[in-house]
């Protein structure tokens, strides 16, 4: 009988069965940044314990860090105390890091993959959940909490129970205006915000197929959204072809190796699945999330539930409330005040292109404000040499450095009061971003792109003649 | 590490399904590079707000003050990996967690630090609260090995996974020296891993 990817990494990584049952498993690749781990190299300290394989562990900044004025000291104390802990911790125990000024520097998620690091068949392991975002290249990847950081730097390993693994298929071709974005929307929708608990998610289909592997990387990461702690992409052409000439990818005939190595990987065709779902890419359209969970959410032609209708009534009148949201309203229409393009769910060139051609041209509505937060230092660079920088700059974006920023509002980039947010980002969650009251709105960066545009939730399908599909430029990066 | 096999003390229910560790602990409070402190921030934002049946948040309730054992609905702890979440409940007080069902990673988390957090069916679960919120003063035991929840007047199932259950019951719920008893073994698994040798 055949195996799925999973199976057949987590045997290779396994190390033994633990006393306890669970599985010891090493861990390929061990990402590092500042907010989860200074109390893990400080349990280290405290043991006497040294980083067990520093040669598999990178750090970057990326939570904290300030997106405009970026001068070392930053104003913000605690956020420059953190920084420095993470630099001296990574000068101590040995750890590469790409700290502010490092040109490598960028949203953990974003780096991983750009510079090599993140290779099909690994297992990897980051003190953040949309670790799952690496599940791309093929490989099983885990958001732990800062304890498990501690585990995995020192002994390189976790103590894990095994996953069930459920196959996406998404087949046919996506409309156009509908995005990778709008897929991963509709999966969680439909199987709920913890229909994942206990799965790894593989994604298929003739649709998968053909996505970049940005695309495929907006997918895994927002598995844990669904409740799904891995999510993962079968290597193909596509994955090869971006590791090859990345940084840390091998070169030459070791490429050839390693290639010949990472398809022996993906899931056999007779492999059996614990659980088989399929999508029709046809049916889909623009998604918004109207409440205050990423399972929240309508086609952009919907009317937000009305919680009489619903089984479900306590937490849809909850989420109405909060959000200032009338039962039956359609969302369309609905007033923003912010529109924030970024994150390791879209912040990466190919989201910026696509949201650029949006807005190429026109100007941000009144009183709106627009920020474009680009995923990495290379991300930024490039959109500077494409034109894409100023083309958000011409139109009233800001255009900040890379970082999480107002993802998860932990730097000075937050919502104020009430404000809506319209995000290219992974949670809608109550103060989610930066002020307790605050509303988001999860789309798709050329419908944040729209909606800045409009100063409300808006079709994008509708706004612009696109004149290309997003298919177009598959391949491009 | 030290063995859990029995988690007695009075109760506090939260109500709501797919609560996440947002809510739990803001991001604001993240800022730092230690875990003290984080009590003081639990809910932080939740219970500026009030809730009801009390008018106020239950960790703000004067008769659940002092609780040990949180009861919980289903997908608690969902969404960010923050360990701030269940280090904050941990430090204010909090010994176990009692609920419908647990985000996998808050479940891992709070593993780590010792705080299970245990399954019981809906009906349980609304039993529990409401046997809680008649009688806030009466004292919850929790047996990990027997798999029970018992307070005046109600007992129900409230389960661990069995392996879990071991690990708590025999004091190896702390890994770190587990995974590095063998360490030989760890770097013969790598060794093997063609990509750490550059293929």
């Amino acid at each position: 009988m055949g195996k799925t990817l999973l199976q057949k990494v987590w045997d290779l990584h396994t190390v033994r069965r633990l006393p306890t049952g669970q599985t010891q498993l090493f861990i390929g690749l061990h990402l590092v940044h500042e907010v989860t781990s200074p109390q893990a190299f400080d349990a280290l300290r405290v043991r006497g314990w040294t980083v067990a394989r520093p040669d598999r562990t990178f750090a970057t900044v990326d939570h904290i860090v300030p997106t405009q004025d970026r001068q070392r000291p930053f104003l913000d104390v605690l956020a420059e105390d953190m920084i420095s802990a993470l630099e001296r911790n990574c000068r101590e125990f040995g750890v590469r890091l790409a700290s502010l000024g490092d040109e490598r520097q960028g949203i953990v998620h974003v780096i991983g993959p750009e510079l090599g690091l993140t290779q099909p068949g690994m297992t990897i392991a980051c003190g953040d959940s949309h670790t799952s975002t690496h599940g791309a290249f093929g490989s099983i990847a885990f958001g732990i909490g800062t304890s498990q950081v501690r585990d995995v730097l020192a002994s390189q390993c976790l103590a894990l129970d095994p996953l069930k693994v459920r196959r996406i298929r998404v087949t046919g071709q996506l409309p156009r205006g509908v995005y990778a974005k709008d897929v991963i929307l509709t999966i969680i929708q439909r199987l709920g915000v913890s229909g994942g608990n206990g799965f790894a998610y593989e994604y298929a289909g003739d649709t998968v197929d053909r996505m970049t592997m940005d695309e495929r990387m907006t997918i895994c990461n927002m598995s844990i959204e669904g409740g799904a702690r891995v999510g993962y992409v079968n290597p193909d052409q596509t994955t090869f072809d971006y590791m090859k000439g990345r940084p840390f990818a091998p070169a030459g005939e070791a490429f050839d190796r390693a290639t010949r190595w990472w398809q022996s990987l993906a899931s056999d065709a007779d492999a059996t699945f614990d659980d088989d779902v399929t999508i029709r890419a046809e049916e889909l359209t623009p998604v918004v999330t109207w409440g205050v969970n990423p399972g929240q959410s309508i086609g952009i032609d919907g009317k937000v539930p009305d919680p009489e209708r619903s089984s479900d009534r306590q937490a849809i009148t909850d989420a109405l409330d909060y959000m200032g949201l009338t039962p039956g309203q359609r969302i369309a229409g609905m007033k923003v005040d912010v529109a924030f393009i970024g994150s390791c769910t879209n912040g990466r060139l190919s989201d910026l292109r696509e949201a650029a051609r949006i807005v190429r041209g026109r100007h941000v509505a009144p009183g709106v404000k627009a920020l474009v937060v680009p995923g990495s230092d290379s991300v930024s660079r490039a959109a500077e040499r494409e034109g894409l920088a100023d083309t958000f700059r011409s139109a009233g974006f800001e255009w900040r450095g890379a970082g999480c920023s107002m993802c998860l509002g932990m730097n000075p980039d937050k919502l104020a009061g009430n404000q809506v947010c319209a995000a290219s980002s992974n949670r809608n969650f109550k103060g989610r971003q930066g002020s307790p009251t605050g509303r988001t709105l999860l789309m798709s960066p050329a419908m944040v792109a729209a909606a800045a545009l409009a100063g409300a939730v808006t079709d994008v399908r509708e706004l612009v003649q696109l004149t290309q599909t997003a298919g177009d430029e598959r391949g491009a990066d | 590490m030290g063995r859990i096999t029995t988690i007695s003390g009075r109760a506090l229910p939260l109500r709501g399904d797919d609560i996440d560790t947002d809510r739990i602990m803001p991001a604001r409070f993240l800022r730092g590079v230690s875990f003290d402190g984080l009590e003081q921030h639990v809910f932080e934002d939740d219970r500026k707000k009030g809730v009801h049946p009390y008018n106020r948040h239950p960790f703000d309730v004067a008769q659940f003050q002092g609780a040990s054992i949180l009861i919980v609905n289903a997908n608690f702890g969902c969404g960010s990996s923050r360990e701030h979440a269940p280090q904050g409940l941990h430090r204010w007080g909090i010994q176990a967690i009692v609920g419908e069902s647990f985000a996998e990673i808050f479940f891992g988390n709070s593993m780590m630090i010792g705080m299970p957090c245990l399954t019981a069916s809906r009906e349980d679960v609304q039993a529990l609260m409401a046997a809680i919120e008649k009688n806030p003063r009466a004292d919850v035991h929790l047996d990990l090995q027997a798999g029970t929840c018992e307070t005046e007047g109600f007992r129900c199932a409230a389960t661990l996974p069995p392996k879990v259950r071991e690990a708590f019951t025999t004091g190896a719920w702390d890994t770190t020296g587990m995974l590095l008893e063998d360490f030989d073994e760890v770097q013969a698994t790598a060794a093997r891993l063609p990509y750490v040798g550059g293929f």
